[in-house]
């Protein structure tokens, strides 16, 4: 039982994360689309913001591979 | 989640790391990194020596723009004085030619004041002789009849003085 | 750039081909007598690690490389191969070696007198592997460290070859250099330089290092056959270690403006009980982040491509197998994707951690 919460939970983690990564991107298509001469500090700037948003849903991750 | 004796792993993982960070550090990235380095420092240097180039290429053109003018500027003053040494020489030499030319008419005159002045003087003496030998003559011929001797010394005298 | 696409068209070719074989070499399941498909059990044995390395089956038979068991025990250190369990994992088979008895359970090596079935099985996941009184220090080779080790010796050979070419080559580079420079160049321009500043110079090996180390781990996971296969990067034991050098490294880079920011923050004084808590639980949550990403990237990538693969022997019709390898070939080439990109990331994030630490001037 604990284990399909922990599924159910890490699933609503993704759908946060997904949310979050989804307008990282988004944003950063727009800033390229108006700025296409930044195109690599955007890049880098939408990495490191996904991966940080990505690190808060892995923790959800690790909750439900422990439980 | 299932971790197999975890002291082993963090163990070998630490060392290998260690060994492989040192190993690849002197003998992969010391020369890699430095073959780049070098390589983008010749790269830079190339193209700073090929522009200081590219300046000094200029600056011969401006020089030999500059030396051009100058040979021409030179040759144009020459060719100006040329030419007036020659229309000097040409007036010069029609002077020389005309005073020349004078001289020569003048010589040329006397010369032929002289000989006419020789021809008349004789003429005058052959006429002289002539006049004589007449003269001569008609008196040889004309003394063997006294009038008619006389006749002609009147009438020659008389042409003497007409003359 | 057309010879990195032609390598990784390759290597997906070679995904595609040889996934399917690695479903079948692991599916007849020696523990379960029912001849049942149990798709945690295929996936735990090639997720998790190992003593032996499992090569293929020959006619109900495991086919491994025995890997040389290192303990150390009461009576000193103890080594021995570990085909001398005989492929046993269910605690049944003893070993005696330099005077002592020991069993094999689920992967855990116990001392035979010691081991309780149920004790074991009562303690939770986590705790499992830390039960240091029924067993003896395990400093094993185990499937993971060889797959480390054979990864480490691959990238010796490779750069120790690209830097040879450029002693003898001093013009543009060319062969393997010329394939690897732009990825150095890469490391360098794109992730040192901006993140680290003036003195990137100094952790250039490190960074190399890291990145191309997790790099090749990832790849060698995806490659479903022996010599490789070993999922280094997708056990959080190798990550967790990758982490806290970084973590040292970020400590012992910081210097006077990195400390005064976490120890006296520019806040009013009521504020420091919190703030300074804040900023030191912020110093270790930054590689704990590092730590579980890549952890979390590389085996939720293997479990996905696993169960995929797992779905012919679940359904237990070929007719599934077309849509599975359309399925499997799609995430190994993602999976070929994130194995690039987790590795930039976690050099990208060691790169900024660090370049924080030795800011000037804030």
């Amino acid at each position: 039982m604990t284990g399909t919460l922990a599924a159910v939970g890490a699933g609503l983690a993704v759908i946060g994360a997904g949310i979050g990564i989804g307008r990282i991107g988004g944003s950063a298509m727009d800033a390229i689309a108006r700025q296409p001469e930044a195109t690599a500090k955007i890049q880098t700037a939408m990495i490191i913001a996904a991966a940080l948003v990505e690190g808060v849903a892995l923790f959800a991750v690790v909750v439900a591979l422990i439980a | 989640m299932n971790i197999v004796a975890p002291e082993s792993l963090i163990f070998w993982t630490t060392i290998i790391f260690l060994l492989l960070l040192i190993l690849l550090r002197k003998f992969a990235w010391k020369p890699i990194l430095g073959a780049v380095r070098t390589r983008e420092t010749s790269i830079n240097d190339a193209l700073d020596a090929a522009e200081k180039a590219k300046l000094e290429m200029q600056n011969l053109h401006a020089d030999n723009e500059k030396l051009l003018q100058e040979a021409r500027a030179e040759r144009e003053a020459m060719m100006k004085e040329a030419r007036e040494l020659k229309a000097k020489m040409i007036t010069d030499a029609k002077d020389d030619a005309k005073v020349e030319a004078d001289k020569m008419v003048a010589q040329a005159q006397a010369a032929i004041e002289s000989e006419k002045k020789a021809a008349i003087a004789e003429l005058k003496q052959q006429v002289a002789t002539l006049s004589l030998e007449i003269a001569e003559k008609v008196v040889k011929h004309e003394l063997s009849d006294s009038d008619k001797q006389m006749k002609l010394v009147n009438e020659m005298l008389g042409d003497a003085k007409l003359n | 750039m057309r010879l990195t696409q032609t390598l990784i068209g390759s290597l997906a070719l070679m995904v595609f081909l040889l996934m399917p074989l690695k479903g079948t070499a692991s599916d007849p399941n020696p523990e379960q007598g029912d001849g049942k498909f149990d798709p945690k059990e295929l996936i735990n044995s090639h997720v998790w690690d190992s003593h032996e390395f499992h090569i293929a089956d020959w006619s109900g038979h495991p086919i491994t490389l025995a890997l040389p068991i290192i303990l150390w025990t009461e009576n000193g250190l103890t080594i021995f191969p570990s085909s001398e369990f005989h492929h046993d994992n269910t605690g049944t088979t003893v070993v005696e070696a330099n005077g002592q008895q020991f069993v094999k359970y689920r992967e855990h090596i116990f001392y035979a007198d010691r081991f309780d079935q149920e004790k074991f099985e009562a303690t939770s996941t986590m705790g499992r592997p830390f039960l240091y009184e029924d067993r003896p220090l395990d400093f094993s080779i185990t499937k993971t460290v060889f797959s480390m080790i054979f990864v480490s010796l691959l990238l010796v050979l490779i750069f120790g070859f690209a830097a040879r070419s450029y002693k003898k080559n001093k013009k543009a580079p060319k062969g393997v250099s010329g394939l690897l420079e732009p990825i150095i160049l890469f490391v360098r321009d794109e992730i040192a330089v901006p993140n680290i500043g003036s003195k990137y110079q100094k952790y250039m090996p490190l960074l190399l290092t890291i990145f191309f180390f997790i790099w090749l781990n990832n790849l060698i996971g995806l490659i479903p056959f022996f010599p490789f296969s070993g999922n280094v990067t997708g056990n959080i034991i190798f990550t967790l270690v990758m982490a806290v050098i970084v973590f040292i490294v970020t400590i012992f880079s910081g210097n006077k403006y990195y400390w005064k920011h976490i120890l006296t923050p520019d806040v009013p004084k009521a504020l420091y009980p919190i703030m300074i808590p804040i900023e030191i639980i912020g110093m270790f949550t930054k590689p704990f982040a590092l730590m579980v990403r890549l952890f979390a990237n590389i085996t939720a990538g293997h479990i996905i491509i696993l169960s995929l693969v797992g779905l012919i022997f679940i359904f237990e019709t070929a007719a599934i197998s077309p849509v599975s390898i359309a399925f499997v070939l799609f995430m190994s080439v993602l999976e070929l994707l994130v194995a690039a990109l987790q590795a930039y990331v976690f050099t990208l994030l060691a790169a900024l951690f660090i370049g924080q630490a030795v800011e000037e001037h804030h």
